[in-house]
């Protein structure tokens, strides 16, 4: 009984089924190998669709010239910054998964890590993509850069617009380490694995010589977990220092000291979303069903109610203290952003991120895959509208009524948005295609068989003897 | 195995060089692409053989009497052929450049002198702003009177103009010595200076026999404080 510690406790079965260790390395690793199944081709044709639209808008944009996009007098910022912020929310979620949950020792992470860290470094290419091309001159972007030049040209360090310069480089360079320091012993399976020269060359030159040895492990524990501590503070400060774009100006409904924790909740929220959105679409195509079971959808669909009720409690509190600031222009940039031109937008968002994830109280929703697949989608439809709301209501109608005005985009705006599309999933689709996109030593760590106390441990003895 | 054993002191050179490059790309560009190694020495063959050495040093002819707008407008003019034959419709007629300068005079047409010192197009510069405030000749032309054909003595970068800007005192000097090459003349130089650029007090003081020299910022400094000079740092200073 003192020894059978994993029986006595009632925990889910992360894994379902009783996997062999070799059945989990081939099963994790099928996808990258053999023909790429039709479906994997259509979605990559129509993800390079989409990425060429955005390289057509892109020469455009910079053969014209900002002026392209429907920024413009009062509303000087438009989809670029909107895109900004959602992307690099969406890009929340991997870090906290990958770092926050591995710290507090949450093991069911570890069939969605990998993942989700991947979603997280695409979708801060994609939102890098915008403060890039927003100067409409990009070979000058130098100049956000402080590096030494002839014109003593040196960037504002009390600008949050450079602050968030270094917040997301930070934020890319870290989670990019993270995943690849994660890949390190899966690569070394995929060399195993390889059968053509090519690919044994290319995963084995990524794979540094891994071995499995338990001097490599001991080793790769050590600087997972400092990469981890590293982390996890980063979940938080990227999307504060997103937050202070806006509340370090003084401007009625941006200037507001809540805006770094709602910024923060509200990226947790957008990215669980999408990681849950592109979860159900992998382990249905894929057949994962016994890595990503009821159980992670579960898991996952808590998270976006409780983050969903804390942008709720954001949303609420703003307008509280709009009234009880008694300050008229805060409380009509409030009142306006609900009840002005723009209320659509606003109503858009309030039911789809406050309304719709309160559905997740009840268990059998939580745990319905059509469900959460479509709540998931509706979310990050909100959160796109949370931004736009917060960007557009609270620029169109400034301190002169003379100059009010209304923001509409134009064809590039929306074409560049679509395009950022093509290019996370062309990226998304070739990680599928050439990487395990489950962590599969973490996986075979998580299994009973993996735990020395348990009693399946001695029966599956050989197996553990695998190289991993 | 895949690969020999030397694969293994690979991987650190490489994230060193890459470490490397970084640093010696932001260096190449700041050194070698700078103004500085890229455009001072720039001296092109003009089409006549004209010695500023000759003229402006030797000679001693005032800078103004052939660049006459540069006190009075934004533009130093380059001077017509009209004031070159001034005096060498008698001067030198027989030299093979003066009948040269003559052609351009009687066939009415101009002289293709080739610009030097050139700023780019987003960038606005006024002489006479500069002139009056006390900018000598030589503090961004250097030499002129001891070049045969002319270069480009100073950057004329971004940052060479800033950093007078922020510390203009050192190159400001009183109008009487605007177009002198060198700056102080001499010691006694800074006995005859000018009521517009020292105070009364000032004055009495040198005229009482003091011995002291004055240092070019504390000349400046005076220079800058009686004339309010408080040169601009703003982007839309130079470019508008």
């Amino acid at each position: 009984m003192s020894q059978d510690t994993s029986d006595s406790v009632a925990l889910p079965r992360l894994v379902s089924g009783n996997p062999s260790f070799s059945d989990i390395a081939r099963d994790v690793t099928a996808p990258t190998s053999g023909t790429p199944p039709s479906w994997w081709v259509i979605a990559f044709v129509a993800a390079m669709s989409l990425l060429m639209l955005y390289g057509v808008s892109v020469v455009w944009l910079v053969w014209e010239g900002v002026g392209v996009w429907g920024v413009s007098h009062p509303v000087a910022w438009g989809y670029g910054i909107i895109n900004l912020v959602w992307w690099v929310g969406i890009g929340h979620a991997g870090t906290l998964i990958s770092a926050v949950l591995f710290l507090c020792r949450q093991r069911w992470r570890t069939s969605i890590n990998r993942f989700a860290e991947a979603m997280t470094l695409f979708a801060v290419v994609c939102a890098l993509q915008f403060p890039a091309l927003h100067t409409g001159r990009p070979w000058v972007d130098y100049f956000m850069i402080p590096v030494p030049n002839q014109m003593l040209l040196w960037p504002n360090f009390r600008s949050p617009l450079l602050w968030d310069l270094f917040a997301f480089n930070t934020y890319l360079l870290v989670s990019l380490l993270f995943w690849y320091v994660g890949l390190v012993p899966d690569l070394a399976v995929m060399r195993d694995r390889a059968k053509k020269g090519i690919s044994k060359i290319l995963y084995g030159v990524f794979a540094l010589g891994w071995r499995g040895s338990a001097r490599h492990w001991i080793n790769y524990e050590r600087a997972y977990l400092i990469l981890a501590g590293i982390a996890t503070p980063l979940v938080l400060s990227v999307h504060s220092v997103v937050s202070f774009d806006f509340a370090v100006s003084q401007l009625p409904g941006w200037h507001t000291t809540i805006f770094p924790p709602y910024f923060v909740a509200g990226a947790i929220f957008s990215g669980f979303a999408l990681v849950v959105t592109l979860l159900i679409i992998a382990r249905e195509v894929y057949g994962f069903k016994q890595f990503v079971t009821l159980y992670h959808i579960d898991t996952m669909n808590k998270f976006l109610l409780a983050t969903g009720c804390m942008v709720g409690y954001a949303y609420s509190i703003e307008f509280f203290m709009a009234w009880y600031s008694g300050n008229e222009f805060e409380r009509f940039a409030f009142v306006n952003r609900a009840f002005g031109p723009y209320a659509w937008a606003y109503w858009i968002m309030f039911c789809c991120n406050v309304f719709v994830p309160q559905l997740f109280w009840i268990k059998k929703l939580r745990r319905n895959i059509a469900v959460a697949f479509v709540i998931s989608i509706l979310i990050n439809i909100g959160m796109w509208f949370e931004r736009f709301v917060i960007i557009v209501t609270s620029l169109h109608r400034d301190f002169l009524p003379a100059n009010w005005g209304y923001y509409i985009p134009t064809w590039v705006d929306i074409t560049m948005y679509l395009g950022t599309f093509g290019l996370f999933f062309t990226m998304f689709l070739t990680f599928l295609r050439f990487l395990p996109m489950i962590a599969i030593s973490e996986i075979m760590g998580i299994m009973d068989k993996a735990n020395p106390h348990h009693a399946s441990y001695k029966t599956d003895e050989n197996a553990t003897k695998q190289n991993v | 195995m895949i690969f020999p054993k030397w694969v293994d002191k690979v991987t650190p050179v490489l994230v060193m060089g890459a470490a490397f490059s970084m640093i010696a790309l932001v260096f190449v560009f700041w050194y070698w692409f700078s103004p500085k190694n890229l455009n001072v020495g720039y001296q092109p063959e003009q089409p006549i053989n004209y010695s500023h050495k000759l003229h402006a040093g030797a000679l001693g002819i005032d800078c103004r009497y052939c660049h006459f707008t540069v006190d009075k407008a934004a533009h130093a003019a380059v001077p017509p052929t009209q004031v070159c034959m001034n005096c060498h419709e008698i001067v030198q007629t027989n030299s093979d450049e003066i009948k040269l300068v003559e052609a351009s005079y009687s066939n009415n047409e101009p002289i293709q002198w080739v610009k030097v010192h050139t700023l780019p197009e987003h960038a606005y510069f006024n002489h006479s702003r500069h002139i009056s405030a006390g900018v000598g000749c030589s503090e961004c032309h250097g030499r002129i009177d001891q070049m045969e054909v002319v270069f480009q003595a100073e950057p004329l970068s971004m940052g060479w103009c800033l950093e007078c800007h922020r510390n203009p005192n050192a190159n400001l000097r009183p109008q009487e010595f605007i177009t002198e090459m060198q700056w102080p003349v001499a010691e006694s130089s800074f006995s005859v200076l000018s009521e517009q650029a020292f105070s009364v007090a000032d004055v009495k003081a040198l005229s009482a026999g003091k011995k002291r020299l004055f240092s070019r910022e504390e000349v400046g400094g005076k220079i800058a404080a009686n004339l309010n000079i408080n040169p601009s740092q703003n982007c839309s200073a130079c470019h508008r």
